[in-house]
Formats: C-alpha cells, structure tokens, sequence
C-alpha cells in the first residue's frame, strides 16, 4: 500500500472497493501441486473441492493457477487416480 | 470507485474461471442444480474469489464454494465475524462475487432479518428490480451457539424468509482457538488446555440443530463439504422454502484442529462415517430423515466406524489416545453411540 487514505477518502460504511484476485497468495505456498497429465481423467474433484479456487478447466485441460494455490495438498489427497504429486516449491 | 480487476484467463468452453454475480434488473433466475461435474465447472462460477486470506487449507471457502452452486439466482449474502469474515473481507479488498454485508458478531441473524424485510417491502411498493433475492447467513459456530444465538432464535420464531447456514469448525478460530458452545468433550483448545487439571473441555457440544428443529421451521439439515452433493440439494432446499432454513454443516479448520492441511475434506468424512457427526435433514411434513452416507450406515451398521478413526488424525485429540485415557475415549464413543441410536429411532427412514 503506497500511502494510507484518510477516513474522508474511504468508501461510506467501510465498503471494500477492490477484488481480493489482486491478491496473490500463491507465494504461501509450501508444496506445489503438479497434475500428472497423462493420469488425469478430467473427473472435477480436484476443481470441486480446491478452497482457493484454483483448479483451472479450460475445456480441455485440468491445470492448477499457481497465482492463489496455497498448496495445501486437498486436490492431490481427493483425486480419485492420484494424478497429483505434492513437489517441494524451491525457493528463489 | 469500484477497482475492477479479475485476471482475464482465456477458456476454451465455458465461463471464465473468476466471474462477478450480475443479474439485470427483471432477469428471473432459477438455476437448476448441475450435478455433473464438468458441466458445473464449465457453467456456474461460486460467489468466493480466490486470493482470499483463510488458512491453506481451511474447509470453510469450502462451504461457500459449494452452498452457492445451489443459489438460485440474485443472492446476498450476510456473514458474522469470524475467520470467513475477517479473511474475505481484508479492507479494502473483498473476495465476493455479489452483495455481501458484515455488521457484527452477535446479529448476523438479525441483519439479515432487516434485510429480507426490506426486500418484502420494495416488492410490495414495486421497487424491486426482482422477481426473488435471497437471503443466506454464513456464521460460525462461536457466532451461533453462543453470542449469536438470540438473533438466530428471534429470526426462527418471527419466521424471516432466509436461509442461515453455520459453518462449524468447533471454536473461535479466529480469535486464536478458545472454546465454544460447539467444541465437542475433551478437545484441546486454548481455553481448555489440556494437563493435570482438565483433558480439554469439560462439557458436551451443544445440539444446535436440534433446537432449531424444536423452533420448529420450516427446514433444518446438518451436512459437510466432503458429502458435497447432499450440501448443495440441502441448501438448494433451504432457499426454497418459505421462511427461516438451517443448516449446520461442519467444517475442519487445520489449524485449530491440529491435522494436515491435505486432509481437510477426509476428516469431515470420517466424522459422517463414525457417526460422530450424522446426515440428516427435517421439516414438519417429513420428521427427521437420514441422508447420504448416513443413511447408508443405517442400512448396514458393520459400516459404522469406531471413533478414534476420527480423533486419530487430530492434534486437537492427541491427549485421548493415550493409553491412561482409553476410558475417555470409551465415554465419547458410548455418547456417539447414544445419539445416533436416538437418531434412529426419530429417523422415519431409518430401517427398523
Ligand atoms: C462482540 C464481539 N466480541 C468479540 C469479538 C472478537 N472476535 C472476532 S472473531 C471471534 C471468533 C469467532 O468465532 P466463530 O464464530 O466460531 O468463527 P470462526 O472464527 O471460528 O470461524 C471473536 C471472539 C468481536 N469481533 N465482537
Ligand atoms: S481430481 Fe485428479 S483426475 Fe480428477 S480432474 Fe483433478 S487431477 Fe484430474
Ligand atoms: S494445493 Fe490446495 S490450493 Fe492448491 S490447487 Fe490444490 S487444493 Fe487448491
Ligand atoms: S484458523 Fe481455521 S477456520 Fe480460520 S481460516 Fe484458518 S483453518 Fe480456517
Ligand atoms: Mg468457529
């Protein structure tokens, strides 16, 4: 946040005025889930049960959006063929 | 002033993955419930954004997620204080996708009591743009058991046409794991910590659902995530009646119930298929009935679990497994067992 808004600024009743996709909680992550591609069956659990919404179906492929995923291994734990392995995000 | 920025990701069919919730004015909405699974990937976007602050993890976006595939078309949605609220709503950003209020910890019910009022006025004046608006409560259970309970019960007995779903994580989590009205026997929390004095809380978890069933309304379900096709017909239900619905649907939280963030969704199975925490729904025409997997033990009991496979995979439980404390654990599963024979016998489904 460049610099803070004065209460004369701010929205009445304390609306919030901007999307929470700006913000990017993919650098929480731990674990990075890496879909298996050739195992996948495009069954939907994974993108059912994702709290972060980020399980992607872009009408032909199943792929995870590293921007928000948290890695918290739900999809790999839930998918019925275990496409999805759990890998070790290296840091920069 | 609204800032809108959803990442635009190309799909090949389909919606694209982040949607805001618009309806124009005079659209009348009635969404059917889609069941298949690519077909709901590819057709309806849930009312939570991603890039939310709720714990890696955590089943309660779950519960969001899920319940609002079953909306029907224009919704607002009220929320209590609690970890959704304060993790969704991080000012100034919200994660969303259509109207949403937050007033205060204790009146979630109450607000929106005064919201579905409003909406029965504008309808009746004409100035309401829709056929319908729902109303749906999210809360949690330190916002319904306890210091929200007066609002809910004042919102059942006037009878306001809205739906309340509690999402259950069993503590006040958000205020850093103190025990509520709905933490069950003998779970660690800080506020019953366990040691030489205590083994974690004293006393049993409050019946919420069932006093909600005494309110006599017009709907009243539990559910959970994990059985997520119950959920979503269960809040569709819920909607759709005329007057206040319930729906208790537990939800694990990582943190405060000390399990692997990965297994947020197979705890909540485990709680079903130990009995620990059964399926079902009521209403005055239909009594009590066992649903989902629920009914489904009922129907061969040899499928019942023993209920340390629910307290084994938690930190929350550690204390219980124990060999000094095997005489716990046999309490708990002699009261798990009393309230699910109980279920049975008020159940009207349940096999006899
Ligand atoms: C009147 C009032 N008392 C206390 C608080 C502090 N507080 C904020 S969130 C919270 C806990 C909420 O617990 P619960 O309803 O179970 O939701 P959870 O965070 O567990 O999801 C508390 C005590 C408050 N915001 N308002
Ligand atoms: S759960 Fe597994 S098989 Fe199903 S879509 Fe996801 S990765 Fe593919
Ligand atoms: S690891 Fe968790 S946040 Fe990431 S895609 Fe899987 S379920 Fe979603
Ligand atoms: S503390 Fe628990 S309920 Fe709160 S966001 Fe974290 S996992 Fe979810
Ligand atoms: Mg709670």
């Amino acid at each position: 946040m460049s610099s803070l808004k004065s209460w004369k600024e701010i929205p009445m009743g304390g609306v919030a005025y901007r999307l929470s996709t700006d913000v990017k909680t993919g650098d929480w992550r731990a674990l990075k889930p890496v879909i298996d591609q050739n195992k996948c069956t495009k069954c939907m659990i994974c993108w059912l049960f994702c709290p972060d919404m980020s399980i992607i179906w872009d009408g032909e492929k199943v792929y995870v959006n590293y921007d928000y995923c948290k890695g918290c291994g739900i999809c790999a734990n839930e998918c019925p063929v275990k496409a999805i392995s759990m890998v070790p995000e290296l840091g920069e | 002033m609204v800032v809108k920025t959803l990442p635009e990701i190309q799909v090949k069919k389909g919606e694209p993955p982040y949607k805001i919730w618009i309806f124009e004015p005079g659209e009348k909405k009635e969404l059917p419930l889609i069941f298949n699974l690519r077909q709901l990937a590819e057709q309806r976007r849930p009312a939570l954004l991603p890039g939310h602050r709720m714990c890696a993890g955590c089943a309660a976006p779950i519960v969001v997620k899920l319940a609002s595939f079953a909306f029907r078309g224009p919704t607002i949605v009220v929320t209590a204080t609690g970890c959704l609220e304060v993790s969704t709503t991080i000012y100034p950003y919200t994660s969303w996708a259509l109207p949403w209020i937050h007033n205060a910890f204790e009146n979630a019910a109450a607000t929106a009591s005064g919201i579905e009022a409003a909406i029965k006025a504008m309808k009746k004046t004409g100035r309401l743009k829709y056929e319908n608006v729902d109303v749906v409560v999210f809360a949690g259970d330190g916002g319904t058991y306890d210091i929200g309970f007066q609002a809910l019960s004042g919102m059942a007995e006037r009878g306001h046409d809205v739906l309340y779903i509690l999402y259950d994580n069993e503590a006040y989590m958000n205020t850093g794991i103190q025990r509520s009205g709905g933490t069950p026997k003998y779970a660690w929390t800080t506020t019953s910590p366990v040691g030489r004095v205590i083994p974690g809380k004293s006393e049993n978890k409050k019946p919420i659902a069932d006093i909600m069933v005494a309110h006599r309304i017009p709907y009243v379900a539990t559910a959970t995530p994990a059985h997520w096709m119950d959920l979503v017909k269960k809040v569709r239900k819920g909607i759709e009646v005329n007057g206040p619905a319930f729906i208790h649907a537990l939800s694990s939280c990582d943190r405060g119930w000390r399990h692997e963030e990965s297994i947020s969704v197979e705890v909540l199975r485990r709680a079903v298929d130990t009995c620990y925490f059964p399926l079902w729904e009521w209403s005055p025409e239909t009594g009590y009935l066992l649903t989902d997997r629920s009914l489904v033990i009922a129907r061969n009991p040899s499928l019942k679990q023993p209920i340390e496979k629910f307290l084994e995979v938690q930190g929350r439980f550690r204390h219980l497994l124990r060999p000094e404390n095997k005489e716990l654990v046999k309490q708990l599963q002699e009261y798990v067992d009393a309230t699910w024979n109980d279920l049975l016998k008020r159940a009207s489904n349940a096999p006899r």
